[in-house]
């Protein structure tokens, strides 16, 4: 099966690692992947800060680029729920409209590619960890998708799940919310990490990027011990974790 | 009370917020309890999907045919005698009140809880021709006596108070010698409250819902104190914004139970009130005469726009109740009588972006709200589209539409993306140590103050892959 990767921006730039585990991880599972080079990032910060004729401006260039593409499959919930938008974003211009169509139509987060594309739910990886996982707003309510990463994560040798208490709660990333109404996210992400040490767990698992940045950042800032890990990172991880 | 309220600025009112740790301990069980009744109802009534799917039809297709569904109300409320006032603005609505208060020569006004009535003012203007206002519901009347105290939930005006508050304004205001104990409170407001039910001249209610096909008004609550306000004074004055209008009897019920179920976990709330016009010859009680106000105040230019589901909202609070900003900020940091994420989409409608400008951008985007809604009002969506217009406007800052520009701009081009992806580690390498940053510049430092950011890596992602396929001897597309 061919799948082309959007990378996002995040990840490209920030995240490297995330790309390369979802790559090896797509490719053991026999697909073919291709990074179109002329990916860039799927508009979300201009879209959401109402900027929407820049935005329409980066969705034809993405549309483009990924026009040739079988399945595009990208590890973010997010960025896979932005380039479901550019339909209605694109609503007044008929032809854009309908290539935007075909694009949300071949468009699957990573683990949703893999469990309702690719029908697996057991990746052989094995990480020995006692975890959580923090359900993020755009997989769970703008995607829709709860099961798939947890179906997965229970398929991972030795991972111990705990649930995260208050786990539909937002993070307080929200983009540039975190940068213009910081003071709120603040209190937001602390809650989240209240939340994520009552579970004991060493290791926060996501499936989003932004996510992972503002709560790891709060972590790290804060002193926590708590390890961050992207899935695509521990679906591809073969051997018990070394702390520290 | 005027819809907007507290400090002007919304920074302001929000540091507030974030400051008052007996608000956000009051805000935050209250949320808790609240959710959870909502959870468990829903599962109680089963098929929750569905029964949101037909809320929003039955709104949805009351708000396109609402000229139609007020004509028939209108015309119902006078077949069975009571008035009907259009009221196109606050005033022209507070100037019909008055005069129904001149006329009737009434010094005192008993008032079950009404958000519209906050709206558009109208105890200040009852007031200022010398009538007396109580407030009935609970929650009102406790604010009311601390000094007008503004409400910061629209359900349960007095939520940011915890009881020991509420025991101080008593004894303060009236004299209370009691405990904490909400049933002593509740006792003891009751027995001030019955007294003045008994001497008011004039009964102001809200609406929840009127019935078009029989000119009926809906109340619901849980004191029972809209009962008294409806019975006792001769006169009744029902005050309803012009969207909380249903087609028939049928409709009432499916929304009253989401009503009920979504505001407080309730199958139904103790007191569910169906009123028809005034007393009749026969009847044992009822107010001798009865005015309908019917509010537009700006609801009309939502109609027909892309906002316009915004005029579904039933005022369950559901939205409210789930906000994770609200939960932290309050209420009353939104600076008018309708908070959280239905008045961030509300208030600017009504009172356009002059005052209001900040609070669409008071949202994550989590979607939290439109998935609590029970008549599925797409509320994160709204305010992006709030946003829009901000930003299309030209409301926003210099920088930030530069920002923005620029962003658009490079995110469409693939040789400027590449260069500044590229560039990025060597621009923020000042700021960088130990693989984060700790202390950004320009428009990172509301990020790095509190939380580290991490640093822009020297192989991205692009040029691992780039060098994998040349080592293959392949080559990316
Ligand atoms: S917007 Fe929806 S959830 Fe919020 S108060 Fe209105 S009806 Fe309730």
């Amino acid at each position: 099966m061919k799948v082309s990767l959007f990378v996002t921006c995040l990840a490209d730039v920030f995240y490297p690692g995330v790309g390369k585990d979802t790559v090896e991880v797509l490719e053991r599972l026999g697909c073919e992947v291709d990074f179109p080079e002329k990916q860039t990032c799927c508009g979300q910060p201009a879209f959401n800060s109402g900027y929407h004729i820049d935005t329409i401006k980066v969705a034809k260039h993405m549309i483009t680029t990924f026009e040739h593409a079988d399945y595009v499959v990208t590890p973010s919930g997010s960025c896979a729920a932005m380039l479901k938008e550019y339909p209605e974003l694109l609503k007044e211009e008929r032809d854009w409209e309908k290539r935007a169509e075909q694009l949300a139509n071949k468009t699957f987060e990573f683990t949703q590619f893999l469990v309702h594309v690719l029908k697996i739910e057991k990746v052989d990886a094995e990480l020995n960890a006692n975890a959580t996982y923090h359900t993020s707003c755009h997989m769970t309510r703008l995607l829709r998708e709860t099961e798939a990463p947890l179906k997965l994560l229970n398929g991972v040798k030795g991972l111990n799940l705990e649930e995260l208490p208050n786990r539909e709660a937002c993070c307080g990333f929200g983009g540039t919310f975190a940068v213009k109404m910081s003071s709120i996210s603040e209190q937001m992400v602390n809650e989240k990490v209240m939340h994520i040490e009552d579970t004991k767990a060493e290791v926060l698992i996501g499936a989003d990027c932004g996510c992972l940045m503002n709560i790891g950042g709060r972590l790290e800032r804060s002193g926590k011990q708590v390890k961050v890990m992207h899935i695509a990172q521990v679906l591809n991880s073969q051997e018990s974790l070394t702390k520290g | 009370m005027p819809m907007k309220i507290g400090d002007p600025s919304f920074d302001t009112r929000v540091e507030k917020g974030l400051k008052d740790t007996f608000m956000r301990q009051a805000v935050t069980s209250a949320q808790e309890r609240l959710k959870l009744a909502k959870g468990k109802a829903e599962e109680e009534l089963g098929n929750w999907e569905e029964w949101r799917s037909l809320s929003e039809e039955i709104r949805a297709h009351t708000l396109e045919n609402i000229d139609y569904y007020l004509h028939q109300l209108s015309e119902n409320v006078s077949k069975n005698g009571g008035h009907v006032f259009f009221a196109q603005t606050a005033e022209d609505a507070n100037a019909y009140i008055k005069e129904v208060a001149q006329k009737k020569n009434a010094k005192k006004v008993i008032k079950s809880k009404s958000m519209v009535t906050e709206e558009i003012s109208m105890n200040e203007a009852l007031e200022s021709v010398g009538c007396e206002v109580i407030e009935s519901d609970l929650g009102e009347y406790i604010l009311q006596i601390d000094d007008h105290d503004p409400p910061s939930h629209i359900v349960a005006p007095a939520l940011h108070k915890n009881k020991e508050q509420i025991r101080d304004t008593f004894i303060e205001k009236k004299g209370y010698t009691k405990s904490s104990n909400p049933q002593e409170l509740t006792l003891f407001a009751r027995e001030l409250l019955r007294k003045e039910f008994l001497e008011a001249d004039i009964g102001v209610t809200g609406c929840n819902f009127a019935v078009a096909e029989s000119g009926s008004i809906s109340l619901v609550t849980n004191e029972g104190n809209a009962r008294l306000a409806t019975t006792l004074p001769k006169t009744q004055i029902t005050v309803m914004g012009m969207e909380r209008v249903v087609p028939t009897w049928e409709e009432l019920d499916i929304l009253v139970s989401m009503l009920c179920r979504s505001a407080v976990g309730q199958k139904l709330t103790s007191y569910v009130t169906g009123l028809t016009g005034a007393r009749e010859e026969g009847d044992v009680d009822g107010p001798e005469e009865f005015h309908l106000v019917i509010v537009d105040n700006g609801r009309s230019k939502i109609l027909g726009t892309e906002f316009q589901a915004a005029l579904h909202c039933i005022r369950c609070a559901a939205c409210i109740n789930v906000c994770p900003v609200y939960r932290h900020v309050g209420g009353h940091s939104y600076g008018s009588i309708y908070p959280g994420p239905i008045g961030a989409v509300l208030t600017p409608l009504l009172e356009g972006y002059d005052d209001h400008k900040e609070l669409p951008y008071a949202s994550t985007l989590c979607a939290a709200c439109t998935d609590a809604c029970p008549v599925k009002i797409p509320l994160h969506e709204m305010l992006v589209k709030h946003r829009r217009n901000i930003a299309e406007e030209k409301r926003t800052t210099l920088s930030e539409t530069f920002a923005m520009k620029g962003f658009g701009l490079v995110a469409s081009s693939p040789a400027l993306f590449n260069m500044s992806t590229r560039t990025a580690p060597f621009m923020l390498s000042p700021f960088t140590k130990d693989g984060s940053i700790k202390n950004g510049p320009g428009p990172m430092k509301g990020w790095t103050d509190i939380r580290d950011f991490p640093e822009s890596k020297k192989e991205r992602f692009r040029d691992w892959y780039k060098h994998r396929e040349s080592k293959k001897g392949g080559g990316s597309k």
